[in-house]
């Protein structure tokens, strides 16, 4: 047992995003009214459009109730105790890199994001949100040239109010659900990346989102546009600092992609989860959803979702477009008392449409750990096809897995095919690789990583390496 | 190289080995031999730490060191090897990665920098070649729908990237046909040399005819009963091992 | 339109002249406070999302609360009896109430068959109060309580111990609706002894053309080294709907088998409960549901490994023609500590027609970590490729198409094992491919 806690020691001080950043911040109230609606929409010197689509989906909000279906327990949100508005103070607002306050420069640094454009060795384009705000975008002028618009919400809404007012909430609607609801009335900042007519971005664009000041709420809301014929691969990371009371997360992804667009979108999600003991943690309620709108589009979702106390998320993708295809990869890691219900819904509406969901869960601690799918084959939708794997590998006794998919099929061509499997780690495979010279905890990471290896693969290069080394953490001491 | 002095194991309550005592040196062959339930698994898995099995009694050393302290990734460190009667499926694993992963565990183990991508490459390159070993089955996850004959010489192979002092085959032979025998006893002929020892847990004396051994243990009821020179394992062929019995209870 | 809560009020305190203190007074007691709290299930409750039955209970109905003299001749009766039931113990119920004069007992040495306020009241208290009504720990819902309050005229049937029945033991259900629409709540509590072996078969009629709705609960008690067989037809006209429960509560080292036969009926839910309630435990869950027409099939159940080293394996096969849905949710729960459960389960669809609807829900929860659990369903339309096959070799579609299907159900029929059952269906099945 005390080899055990020892270990346990370990999985702690090894989240080690858990520094907080001292910097002043610039913040709202706490609690939620009209007029801190308001507050925020002036704070961003939105226009009047703006503001009102923001009280609309306020007062609808109002008037709507905090889903209860998911397979997680937490003591009830006052919503009326978050701060909705925080940003850190800069004394001049930077015009360039160069400029951003050398303190948040470091924090980002510390997270292993460089903020500066030429020690760069991998073309990532990055946009670093800090609580509320974005607080710079690299390679924006490079990315200008081929007509790509990368950059941050705010900015977007002031520079692009087009692109903004014809696209925004037409795939999530702000009466959607209650997060996304009260996503659209708070959200603070986000990323904006548009992608024009036949160009394939030659870069990985990139969000990392950080929370940084206590009792603040994160709100972030992303727009990416494929049109006609483009490409883009998305990353997004996101971490927090270590702190006794939850705090919630409540972001909205919407996706658009035109005729032969392809998106790629991949997260590799580590907020705070909490203690052991299951103290803390972000509370991660997030709706993400594509559309497949023109013919022969493709979405693709890959996650790694390792930290949150609570994980609500199901990225979606409407394939609307004929020969459209969508792609849900996970895996969904829970340790100690965290708890995830995640998955996805593919909406098959066009023709020939496919969608492919391989979605792995590890459970270890006493965590629970849930995939809940929808499958959905429209009456119209002549030819779709779809294939779902879903495995759990528990880790433990005292840990739970769960499958809930649901299929719904009303067209006589459709191919539906779902399996999923339940198993652990067993004592003899440790065995074997001990045998080799192989000890206990590399064995279970070697395990995992097999187990875990089909959604790995779609990763980019720099983001798998770095998600092969959050599952090991992880999962650290939680076998043998 | 090995000793082992009345060592006493057995499981869940229940005795099986009744005092062993053998010793193996440098250069050497032995072969253990013995009807079903006499105990032949039971010291191949003991000898590797497998905990299921509670030692009672008795010392095992490997060039002096005390082999019951350790654990079972410490003892591979010290150089043993223990083919597996059933070679264990990790999917998703690729075999290249679990023998790069041992392979660089063991040398961390004995102080030894680890191999490069480069180094690993070439030496892999060469016991590919001297194990007659597919290159395809390497890329593939560990023993993941392989055949039994296939389980077998990846297991060998891992020993040849091991280079363990002493390697233990248990039953390595069984569901085997005599092609893929001969394969298996092949590959372990050519990684013997003077340093090394070879022990061969074995039901029948069929793969003794390709590793042919110096000494010949009858195991049985938990305790080495006989022990001879290779002729030893074909008067046990051809008698079967009832006359052994029937020995030991004239002797009573 | 009525307000079925008052309406079953006013049935319910109908019936309160009974003994309210008595054992079952009070479980019907709290189960109709149970149904006016959770009244009828809508479709927002997760395990009724798919079936509405809401509709069915918008009517207005005879409900028959206690023996009323027999209306109905030998002659209908005759008519309607299964195969093979000049070998088999008969039992009737009739708009839900037990029929003792019409019911044949030929095994009385290995049979008891008494009204539950018998067995209630007597040597067969313990067995009672242990276990009536445990299918609402599983079944949470107005209609399961709505039967549970009104099981005035409920039979117990025990299996005696060490006693292999050697006739099987056929139950109908019989509506008369020939004055009406008819509700009817049949309940059965069945115990199956110590080592003592039983096959059942279980079928629903109606006489008359008015709409009848039946909600049925049968609840088994199987005990140590027991063998229970459990066979469900289903093959009710357009006219008849039911919501039909099944809970197997296995409470020592037992077997159970049961198979569902689903063929026809307007809206047909099935709910199929077996409880592992003991280590070592076997249980077989086989279904076929083929549907045309505009009829609703809805499987549900629920496997729940409370123990560890049980095995399960489920099979559940679907054929789904004209406007009909079929849903399948498939439930296995795997409790802390019964560690080395195997349960397997697969539900396979195929959609015959463009308007036919499949939805699906097979679902795992697991809480111990020594298990080997899967699942998996397939929903796609018959094998082109098979169909090409038969064709070629001078099959007209239809025949080829009429083989395929029967192969695909046989793989449920076969595990029919009563001989005239099996027949049976097997001829309602090919009457059916006739298309």
């Amino acid at each position: 047992m005390n080899e055990m806690s020892a270990i346990e020691k370990t999985v702690l001080n090894d989240y080690k995003y858990g520094f907080v950043t001292n910097i002043e911040a610039d913040e709202a109230p706490k609690g939620l009214t009209e007029d801190i609606v308001r507050f925020i929409s002036s704070k961003k010197n939105e226009p009047e459009w703006m503001l009102e689509w923001r009280l609309k989906a306020y007062r609808h909000w109002l008037k709507m109730e905090e889903p209860k279906w998911a397979n997680i327990k937490y003591p009830p949100i006052n919503y009326q105790d978050i701060i909705y508005y925080s940003a850190p103070k800069q004394k001049i607002k930077p015009k360039s890199l160069d400029e951003i306050d050398p303190e948040l420069r470091r924090t980002f640094e510390k997270l292993g994001i460089s903020l500066d454009e030429q020690k760069r060795l991998t073309g990532v384009a990055v946009d670093a949100v800090i609580d509320s705000v974005s607080i710079g975008t690299t390679f924006k002028e490079q990315l200008a040239e081929l007509g790509i618009i990368f950059c941050s919400m705010s900015e977007a809404i002031q520079e692009h109010p087009e692109l903004i007012k014809k696209f925004l909430g037409t795939v999530v609607p702000i009466t959607d659900n209650y997060f996304s609801a009260l996503n659209a009335a708070v959200f603070s900042d986000g990323s904006f990346c548009y992608i024009p007519k036949g160009v394939r971005c030659p870069m990985e664009l990139s969000t990392y989102f950080r929370i940084n000041a206590e009792n603040t709420g994160q709100f972030e809301r992303t727009l990416i546009v494929a049109e006609e014929g483009s490409y883009v691969s998305y990353l997004e990371g996101c971490t927090a600092p270590m702190r006794d009371k939850n705090q919630l997360h409540a972001a909205v992804v919407e996706l658009i992609a035109a005729e032969n667009a392809e998106i790629k979108y991949s997260t590799v999600q580590n907020w705070y989860p909490g203690d052991k003991d299951g103290k803390g943690g972000i509370y991660n309620f997030v709706t993400k959803r594509g559309i497949c709108q023109g013919n022969n589009s493709k979405i693709s979702w890959t996650q790694v979702e390792t930290g949150s106390a609570v994980t609500w998320k199901y990225p979606s993708v409407i394939l609307k477009g004929d020969n459209s295809t969508g792609e849900f990869y996970s895996i969904a890691v829970t340790n100690h008392h965290q708890q995830a219900d995640t998955g996805t819904k593919m909406m098959h509406i066009g023709k020939n449409t496919k969608s492919r969901i391989v979605s792995k869960g590890i459970s270890a601690g006493v965590s629970n750990n849930s995939y809940r799918g929808l499958v959905h084959v429209n009456k119209k939708a002549e030819n779709a096809r779809n294939f779902s794997q879903c495995d759990s590998l528990l880790l433990g006794d005292k840990c739970g897995a769960h499958t809930f998919p649901y299929i719904e099929v009303k067209n006589n061509s459709a191919i539906v095919e779902h399996e999923a499997t339940t198993s652990k780690i067993g004592e003899d495979q440790i065995f074997y690789c001990n045998q080799r010279g192989i000890d206990t905890e590399t064995a279970v990471a070697l395990i995992i990583n097999g187990f875990a290896r089909e959604v790995m693969n779609q990763l980019p290069m720099e983001f798998a390496v770095e998600a092969q080394k959050l599952l090991a953490v992880s999962l650290e001491g939680s076998v043998g | 190289m090995l000793s082992i002095q009345n060592l006493h194991a057995g499981i869940e309550e229940k005795k099986i080995l009744k005092g062993i005592n053998l010793e193996i040196k440098a250069g050497e062959v032995h072969a253990i031999m013995g009807p079903n339930g006499s105990g032949k698994s039971t010291l191949a898995s003991v000898l590797a730490g497998r905990k299921e099995y509670e030692v009672l009694e008795g010392s095992v050393t490997l060039d002096g060191k005390n082999l019951l302290e350790l654990s079972p990734e410490e003892r591979a460190g010290e150089g043993l090897f223990l083919a597996f009667q059933y070679p264990i499926e990790i999917p998703g694993l690729t075999t290249t990665n679990f023998i790069k992963t041992a392979v660089n565990e063991v040398r961390k183990y004995r102080g030894e920098e680890p191999l490069d991508a480069v180094a690993f490459l070439k030496m892999m390159k060469e016991k590919m070649a001297l194990m007659e070993i597919d290159q395809r089955l390497l890329s593939r996850s560990l023993n993941e729908g392989f055949s039994g004959g296939e389980k077998k010489r990846n297991e060998i192979f891992q020993m040849a990237m091991l280079q363990p002092k002493l390697a233990i085959l248990d039953e390595t032979d069984s569901g085997l046909d005599i092609d893929a025998i001969r394969i298996v006893a092949n590959g372990v002929n050519k990684l013997r040399n003077k340093d090394n020892a070879v022990l061969v847990v074995t039901h029948y004396q069929r793969l003794l005819d390709y590793i042919v051994p110096d000494f010949v243990h009858v195991l049985y009821n938990g305790r080495i009963v006989k022990s001879g020179p290779k002729e030893l394992a074909l008067e046990l062929e051809e008698r079967g091992y009832d006359f052994i019995k029937n020995e030991l209870k004239e002797a009573v | 339109m009525i307000n079925s809560v008052e309406y079953f009020k006013e049935k319910f305190d109908l019936l309160q002249h009974a003994n309210k203190d008595s054992l079952l007074g009070s479980v019907h007691q709290q189960a109709f406070n149970a149904f006016r709290t959770m009244g009828i299930p809508s479709v927002k409750h997760e395990e009724w999302k798919y079936t509405r039955v809401g509709s069915l209970f918008n009517k207005e109905y005879n409900v028959v609360l206690e023996q009323k003299p027999n209306t109905i001749s030998e002659k209908e009766i005759n008519a309607v009896r299964l195969p093979g039931h000049e070998e088999a113990n008969e039992l009737f119920f009739i708009n839900g109430i037990f029929s003792f004069g019409l019911s044949k007992i030929l095994s009385s040495k290995q049979l008891v068959v008494i009204s539950l306020k018998e067995a209630a009241a007597g040597e067969y208290n313990d067995v009672v109060s242990k276990n009536f009504n445990h299918s609402s720990n599983y079944l949470k819902d107005g209609v399961n309580a709505l039967n549970a309050a009104f099981a005035q005229e409920a039979v117990f049937i025990h299996i005696k111990k060490g006693q292999i029945t050697e006739h099987p033991v056929y139950i109908y259900n019989i509506t008369d609706t020939r004055s009406g629409n008819t509700f009817s709540q049949p309940r059965s509590l069945i115990h199956v002894a110590e080592n003592a072996q039983v096959q059942m078969v279980e079928t629903y009629i109606a006489l008359g053309h008015s709409q009848d709705f039946t909600s049925q609960v049968t609840e088994i008690i199987v005990e140590k080294d027991a063998h229970v067989e459990y066979y469900k037809i289903q093959h009710e006209g357009r006219d008849s709907s039911m919501v039909s429960t099944t809970h197997l509560r296995q409470v020592g080292k037992s077997y159970t088998h049961t198979v569902t036969v689903s063929l026809d009926g307007d809206i047909v839910r099935n709910n199929l409960n077996v409880v592992l309630d003991a280590e070592h435990c076997e249980a077989h869950l086989y279904g076929l549901y083929f549907q045309k027409g505009s009829s609703h099939i809805d499987n549900h159940t629920v496997v729940d490994n409370v123990k560890p080293n049980c095995f399960s394996n489920e099979l559940y096969k679907g054929i789904i023609d004209g406007d009909a849905t079929g849903v399948f949710n498939g439930k296995i729960f795997v409790q802390p500590h019964a560690q080395k459960t195997n349960a397997y389960q697969s539900n396979k669809n195929i959609l015959l027609s463009d308007s036919a609807t499949v939805n699906t829900k097979p679902q795992l929860e697991i809480f111990a970590d020594d298990v080997k659990c899967s699942h998996g369903c397939t929903i796609g339309r018959l094998d082109e490729e098979g169909l090409f096959y038969l064709q070629s070799r001078g099959i007209s579609e239809k025949t080829a198409m009429a083989l395929l299907l029967h192969a695909f159900s046989d793989d449920i029929l076969s595990n029919i094992k009563l001989p005239a059952i099996k027949n049976y269906v097997d001829e309602l099945i090919e009457k059916r491919l006739e298309m």
